[in-house]
């Protein structure tokens, strides 16, 4: 096994001030995209421009922090041109590293800009050392993100068989599907991550009060329905509750947040190179809560592998902030599944 | 064009299974795609099985190609993808960039499956450079933006189009199934067994929408292209992919090829295909549309 990158914090940046909390606050790496469907949270309002990358790029390396640009979203095949400008733009801003899904633009990246570094994305789909190594071998990626599928013992296994950092998600929103191999919303709507970079876009939600509670729809599916004390969280299609033999319940996933600050140690042992937190279209202050637990997560926990423990405080903070106020270990721990 | 069976989705008996690909044998599809594409639990049948298989369909004069798993997560997954891909006999569908990495290490041409996300040009032009010989588009790919690619699609690349069948839309880590009735993964009993044509999930107002089969998600609508074979032809399309479904599949298949030999007209398959399918049919993606969404006849059926 080739020596791997310390366990770096990886925070999201959905604009300049949350760039600027996360660096603040301890962030090692911070990635964002631009303002368009090059990237797969391309949502009204979010996002950089080419003048805002500069001033974050800027302001993350003078406070010693890289800056990561997500470009993983799949070209449409009329449209490669606006993939490859994004990718010319990155390497002119000096960022630190692209993040990419897709295999023909990391072959434009790799030729054209040789000194790029290379991430695979978690849209990549690359949840085995053969896949991820193909990358390696053809692209030169220097780091991969995995789906959020593997159980911890899987995880390990495809440390132990690549040069690849490996950089997993840790906390936030729950993909429970393989990213890069989900269309239940363009099935449902006409655009995916794949294909535009959103996910139940918002443009096809609509709430309605009616005598049966809250609905919420998704051009025009039912997705759920509210009693009157419940909470209403976004109407992802994967989160919404459904009938299945006459049984109405979360068929596919419970609103929950992705929390793996208790395997942290496991983390550092398998040396696992750097943790993703989710949540580019969040709001500056749940970055700002977000980063700050973690950072003193990471630091206690690499200060004293042995006797770490979850500080209850760190849970409230993060529970304050998470999707559906509840959380889980999701794939890594294997009951979930 | 030529028409292909895809492999079986859904999780079959096992003597269920050999007396489908009986009526296969006898059935006018030229191409077909063998093995388990979904779950690396299910084992009714073992590689050998496949192998097996094959070799009854190649002597029936089909071309077999030899399908991956979609999500390889364990060395053992890993093990049984290297028995396929170094099979040496037949050709391979690669699901994902696993089984590309060992395919086009070994040198050997192969199928870049539905799974693999082959979106643009460039990528097509890269896995043509690595050994593919076709590729299966993805499922949400419009016709618009297929002919963007056939425009500059490599020399001797064959383009392959989903055209029947419950829309496998995602995978995950979790099974659905298994969730249904409270047992964990690894101990599912194998209950998608029970779900030829996977369970149906509707919305809370009773529409159908989605379909589990085990760890995949599919669309409860069968999509079906019948009605758009000559934009297909207008789009160089090769192969047109019937994907198997536990009832009539052979006579599905069997109204394609009279459809596309000009037996019949499409509108009359058509309709005939109305009667053998158990839910309703969709016809969006090829349109630019959101998948669920159905055209071709929609209207004439309002009318009637």
């Amino acid at each position: 096994m080739s020596p791997k990158a310390a366990l770096e914090l990886v925070c999201p940046a959905g604009n300049l001030p949350a760039l600027k909390v996360a660096v603040d606050h301890g962030a090692d790496c911070v990635y964002m995209g631009f303002k368009d469907n090059t990237n797969a949270r391309a949502f009204p309002g979010l996002n950089f421009d080419q003048a805002s990358a500069r001033e974050g790029v800027n302001y993350a390396h003078a406070k010693g922090a890289k800056v990561l640009l997500a470009l993983n979203t799949f070209p449409q095949s009329d449209k490669w041109e606006r993939w490859q400008g994004a990718v010319d733009s990155a390497a002119e801003l000096g960022i630190d590293a692209v993040i990419l899904a897709d295999p023909g633009l990391m072959g434009y990246a790799a030729k054209n800009h040789p000194k790029l570094r290379l991430h695979l994305s978690v849209q990549g789909s690359a949840t085995n050392y053969e896949a991820i190594n193909f990358y390696h071998e053809h692209f030169g990626i220097q780091r991969a993100v995995i789906p959020r599928v593997l159980s911890l013992a899987q995880v390990e296994q495809v440390v132990k068989n690549t040069p690849v950092e490996i950089e997993l998600f840790g906390f936030g929103g729950l993909c429970v599907m393989v990213e890069g191999r989900c269309a239940l919303s363009s099935y449902a709507t006409g655009e995916s991550p794949n294909t535009c970079g959103v996910c139940s876009p918002a443009k096809a939600v609509r709430w309605e009060q009616t005598p049966k509670g809250l609905e919420s729809r998704l051009n025009g599916i039912l997705l759920d329905r509210y009693g009157k004390d419940e909470n209403a969280g976004y109407p992802t299609l994967c989160k919404g509750r459904f009938e299945v033999n006459d049984e109405t319940y979360y068929a596919i996933e419970e609103p929950t947040s992705l929390n793996t600050l208790e395997v942290l140690p496991e983390m550092l042992e398998m040396g696992i190179a750097a943790v993703k937190i989710e949540g580019r279209q969040r709001s500056p202050a749940y970055v700002e809560q977000v980063t700050k637990v973690w950072r003193a997560a990471i630091d206690s926990a690499k200060r004293a592998p042995q006797s770490y423990s979850v500080n209850p405080a760190w849970m409230a903070q993060l529970n304050n902030v998470a999707e559906g106020q509840q959380n889980t270990l999701g794939a890594y721990h294997r009951p979930w599944k | 064009m030529k028409l292909a069976l895809g492999p079986i989705l859904y999780y079959w008996e096992r003597d269920t299974t050999f007396s489908f690909y009986d009526a296969i044998a006898a059935s006018p599809v030229d191409i077909v795609y063998l093995g388990e594409a979904v779950c690396s639990r299910r084992h009714n049948l073992r590689t050998e099985d496949w192998l097996e298989l094959a070799d009854k369909l190649a002597a029936a004069g089909k071309e077999v190609v030899l399908s991956t798993l979609a999500l390889i997560e364990s060395e053992s997954d890993l093990k049984t993808l290297r028995r396929i891909t170094g099979n040496g006999k037949f050709m391979v569908e690669a699901n994902d960039m696993g089984a590309v990495h060992q395919l086009s290490s070994a040198k050997v041409p192969f199928v870049a499956g539905p799974h693999i996300n082959t979106y643009n040009p460039q990528t097509l032009e890269l896995l043509a450079e690595l050994g593919a010989r076709r590729w299966v588009m993805p499922v949400e790919m419009s016709r618009e933006a297929l002919s963007h690619m056939q425009a500059t699609r490599p020399v001797g690349m064959e383009t392959e189009v989903f055209a029947y069948g419950r829309l496998p839309l995602a995978f995950s880590a979790r099974c659905f199934t298994a969730r249904h009735f409270n047992l964990p993964k690894d101990d599912c009993q194998f209950r998608c067994m029970d779900f030829a044509n996977g369970l149906t999930l509707k919305t809370r107002e009773g529409q159908p929408f989605l379909a589990l089969n085990g760890i995949q998600t599919m669309s409860a609508s069968i999509y079906n292209l019948i009605g758009e074979l000559d934009s297909m032809r207008a789009t160089d399309v090769d192969v047109l992919r019937i994907s198997p479904q536990a009832f009539h599949t052979d006579k599905i298949v069997k109204l394609y090829r009279d459809a596309l030999d000009g037996q019949l007209t499409a509108q009359a398959a058509a309709q005939q295909m109305a009667k053998l399918m158990f839910d309703q049919p969709c016809d969006g993606y090829w349109h630019g549309k959101p998948g669920i969404e159905q055209s071709y006849l929609a209207s004439a059926e309002d009318a009637a």
